[in-house]
C-alpha cells in the first residue's frame, strides 16, 4: 500500500472552472440589505473609496476597504497574542491610512455563545448592532480582527435580514441606546485587507523569506460560516479553496507547504480550549501539526485568526514532552507580513507571547533575534526605570 | 411523526443508536416540551433541510474523530423528530461539538452545528443537569465578558489555569504588567481586559443583556453567577442614573 499522501494534487483542482455568480447557490445578502434599507428599517453603512474588489467563492465581488478602517479588535489576540493585533496596526501606519482603534467596542461575545450558549440571537445581533452603530458614528468602516466574530457577523446579517421580529427587538434594544440599526455593506476580515495588499506588502519587503516553507491552516469561521464571503481566487488553489493567506505567503516568495488536513479545524472548540483542552491539544497536534510535519515539513504555519493561532501554538509544549512530532511555530497574516516588511520582532510583533521555540525560522528570516530581544529588554528597562511610562510607535520602529 | 403517542424507550425506530433509552425518568412529555422549544427557534428552519445520510459531516467533523458524537445522527434525529434521542443527544452529545461549523459542507445545506447551537441554547435555558455540568468550571468567563465587554484578559494566563502551555506562561504571568506597557497600541495598556472599553460602552452592553433575556438564561445556569454579575451591572448602571 502506498505511504504517499492521498489529497488531490493541486494541478487537478487548478483545472476547475471560474464560477459565474449568476448560478450562485446563495442569494446575494446585499441586494436585500439595500431593500430594506429602502424600506427604512435599518441603514446601510458604504464600502468608502478607496477599496479594491475581489471574487468570492461563488463569483461575485467583493469591496475591501483601503483606508478609513475601524478596527473590532479581538478578545483573544489583544488579550494572549498581542503581537497579532499590533501587527496589523503597524501594517496600517506603514502604508499611511487612517485607522479608529476604538474604546467604543465590546467583544462579539461570540466565542462565550459558541462555548456556553449563555446567549441568545437577540442579545447577539445587538451586540452586532451596537457595536456596528459605533463605527458609523466615527465615520470609519469596520475591520474585523477576529475570524469568530467575522463568520459571526456574517450569521447575525443574514438573520436580521430574513427575521423580521429579531429585526424589531435589536431595533427597539438599539433605540433604548440611541442608536440607529446599522449593518455595513460588507463584513470585512483584516486577513481580506492583507490579501488585496500582499503586492504592496511585497514591494516593501525588506527581508528574503524565499527559504521559507509555511504551512496554511484557513481559519474554520473564515470561510465554513457563511461561505460565500471568503475570497477565492482561479489562480489560488485553482479558486477550489480561499485564497486568504495562501495568497500572502506566495507574494512574499515563500513557499507553500500543502499538507491533507487542510479542510480539518485547529481544534479550538471554543469551550475546549478553556475547560476540555485535551482535546484541543489531541486534534492540533495529532490532525494538524504532525500531518504537516511528515507531509510538508514547514518552518512556520500561517493562519489568520485568534482560536487558530492559540490551539496551534500552545498545544505543542504538552506533545513535544510526549516526544511527538511537532516543533513548529505559529504565527498569524499579518505578523509574517510585518516581519517580511522589516517589523521588530518583539517591540511589534511580539513573539514572547508565543510558545513555539521560533528562534530557528527568524534566524532564516535573518533576523539576529538575540540582539533584537536584547533591544527590547533594554525598552523593558526604560518602562522599568520611569524613563518611559509606555513603548511608543515611535520606539517600536526605532 | 407523532407528537401524541410516546415511543417506547427502545424501538427500531430509534434505529441510528439501537441504544436503551438513558431517560426514562423524564417524561416524554417534557422532552417534547424542549423539542418544540428547539423548533420555534427563527433559525431551526434554516438549519435543517433532510438528510442524505451520507456522512460528509462526519468525515469533517473534528469531535466526531476523538468522540462517540456524529453531527449526522444530530441531524437526522431532527428530521425525523426523534423526540428521546433528541434529549439524549442535549444530555450526552451536543457539548462534544467544536462548533467549527465543518459539517456546514452539507450537501443539503444543514448546519449540525447550528442545531447544536439551539440544542444547547435550550438545554442551558431550562437548567438542565448537564447543562450545569458542562458549564462547571466556565462560570469565570461568562463573568469577565458580560461584566467587562472583553472575554480573554491578560491576568488570566496563570501557570496553574495553563500548565500544558509550558513555562513561558509562568513568565508572562510574572512580567504581565510590564510586557502590557511594552505594547505600542494605547488600547492595550491593560491586564484585566483585552482592551480598554470605555464605561458608556459598558452600560450599553449591561443594557442589552437586561433587555435580551440573557440574564434569565444566566439565572438558569447558575444562581450564584447570576447574582454576582447583577451586583456589578446594577452598581454601574445606578451610578449612571439608570433605575434597575
Amino acid at each position: 500500500m502506498s505511504t504517499e499522501p492521498t489529497f488531490i494534487p493541486l494541478d487537478a483542482i487548478r483545472r476547475a472552472p471560474v464560477p459565474d455568480p449568476a448560478n450562485a447557490p446563495t442569494e446575494d445578502i446585499r441586494e436585500l440589505l439595500f431593500d430594506l434599507e429602502d424600506a427604512g428599517e435599518l441603514i446601510v453603512q458604504r464600502v468608502p473609496e478607496p477599496y479594491v474588489e475581489v471574487m468570492t467563492k461563488y463569483g461575485r465581488m467583493k469591496k475591501i476597504p483601503l483606508d478609513k478602517t475601524w478596527h473590532h479588535k479581538s478578545c483573544g489576540q489583544c488579550g494572549h497574542i498581542p503581537g497579532y493585533s499590533t501587527s496589523i496596526f503597524w501594517l496600517n501606519r506603514q502604508f499611511g491610512m487612517s485607522y479608529d482603534d476604538p474604546t467604543d467596542q465590546t467583544s462579539c461575545t461570540a466565542w462565550n455563545y459558541y462555548a456556553s450558549a449563555t446567549s441568545n440571537a437577540v442579545a447577539q445581533a445587538a451586540v452586532a448592532s451596537r457595536n456596528f452603530a459605533a463605527a458609523y458614528a466615527t465615520g470609519f468602516y469596520p475591520m474585523i480582527h477576529c475570524g469568530t466574530s467575522y463568520g459571526h457577523y456574517k450569521e447575525t446579517r443574514a438573520e436580521l435580514v430574513h427575521h423580521p421580529e429579531l429585526r424589531r427587538k435589536v431595533r427597539d434594544i438599539m433605540a433604548k441606546l440611541n442608536k440607529p440599526l446599522i449593518v455595513p455593506e460588507e463584513i470585512v476580515h483584516y486577513s481580506e485587507w492583507i490579501h488585496v495588499m500582499r503586492d504592496k506588502i511585497a514591494e516593501r519587503q525588506v527581508r528574503d523569506f524565499s527559504s521559507i516553507t509555511a504551512s496554511i491552516h484557513p481559519a474554520c469561521h473564515y470561510y465554513k460560516l457563511v461561505t460565500e464571503d471568503a475570497i477565492y481566487d482561479p489562480d489560488i488553489y485553482g479558486g477550489q479553496r480561499t485564497a486568504t493567506v495562501t495568497g500572502l505567503v506566495e507574494a512574499v516568495g515563500s513557499t507553500v507547504g500543502d499538507y491533507s488536513t487542510f479542510f480539518d479545524c485547529c481544534g479550538f472548540g471554543f469551550r475546549h480550549i478553556l475547560v476540555q483542552r485535551d482535546f484541543s491539544r489531541s486534534f492540533a497536534t495529532q490532525r494538524k501539526i504532525e500531518i504537516m510535519k511528515e507531509e510538508a515539513n514547514p518552518d512556520v504555519v500561517i493562519t489568520h485568526d485568534t482560536g487558530c493561532v492559540t490551539t496551534l501554538d500552545k498545544s505543542q509544549f504538552a506533545a513535544k514532552a510526549h516526544q511527538r512530532n511537532v516543533g513548529v511555530p505559529v504565527l498569524s497574516d499579518a505578523q509574517f507580513a510585518a516581519l517580511a516588511m522589516g517589523a521588530h520582532p518583539y517591540r511589534v510583533v511580539q513573539l514572547h507571547w508565543h510558545a513555539t521555540d521560533y528562534t530557528a525560522l527568524l534566524e532564516k528570516m535573518g533576523i539576529d533575534w538575540e540582539q533584537s530581544w536584547a533591544e527590547f529588554e533594554s525598552d523593558l528597562k526604560r518602562i522599568e526605570s520611569g524613563e518611559i511610562e509606555y513603548l511608543s510607535w515611535e520606539d517600536a520602529d526605532a | 411523526m407523532s407528537t401524541m403517542a410516546p415511543p417506547m424507550p427502545f424501538t427500531a425506530d430509534r434505529g441510528a443508536t439501537l441504544a436503551p433509552n438513558s431517560y426514562v425518568d423524564v417524561p416524554y412529555e417534557e422532552k417534547l416540551r424542549l423539542w418544540e422549544e428547539v423548533k420555534s427557534d427563527d433559525r431551526f428552519p434554516d438549519y435543517l433541510y433532510g438528510c442524505y445520510d451520507c456522512g460528509i459531516c462526519v468525515a469533517a467533523c473534528p469531535s466526531a474523530k476523538y468522540y462517540d458524537f456524529s453531527p449526522r445522527k444530530i441531524a437526522q434525529a431532527a428530521a425525523r423528530e426523534d423526540v428521546e434521542l433528541i434529549y439524549e443527544q442535549m444530555n450526552d452529545d451536543v457539548w462534544n461539538c467544536s462548533q467549527c461549523f465543518s459539517c456546514n459542507r452539507c450537501p443539503r445545506q444543514n448546519s449540525p452545528g447550528g442545531l447544536i447551537t439551539l440544542l444547547r441554547e435550550v438545554s442551558v435555558k431550562n437548567g438542565l443537569a448537564s447543562a450545569k455540568d458542562a458549564l462547571e468550571g466556565y462560570g469565570r468567563v461568562v463573568y469577565k465578558i458580560m461584566t467587562t465587554g472583553t472575554q480573554i484578559s491578560p491576568d488570566m494566563l496563570q501557570p496553574d489555569a495553563f500548565p500544558d502551555w509550558g513555562p513561558d506562561v509562568e513568565k508572562t504571568s510574572d512580567n504581565l504588567d510590564l510586557w502590557r506597557r511594552a505594547l505600542p497600541p494605547e488600547t492595550l495598556h491593560t491586564t484585566e481586559t483585552s482592551w480598554v472599553v470605555s464605561d458608556e460602552t459598558l452600560i450599553e452592553l449591561y443594557l442589552i443583556w437586561l433587555h435580551s433575556d440573557v440574564m434569565d438564561i444566566i439565572k438558569e445556569a447558575d444562581e450564584g453567577l447570576h447574582m454576582i454579575i447583577l451586583d456589578v451591572m446594577e452598581e454601574t448602571l445606578e451610578d449612571a442614573g439608570y433605575e434597575v
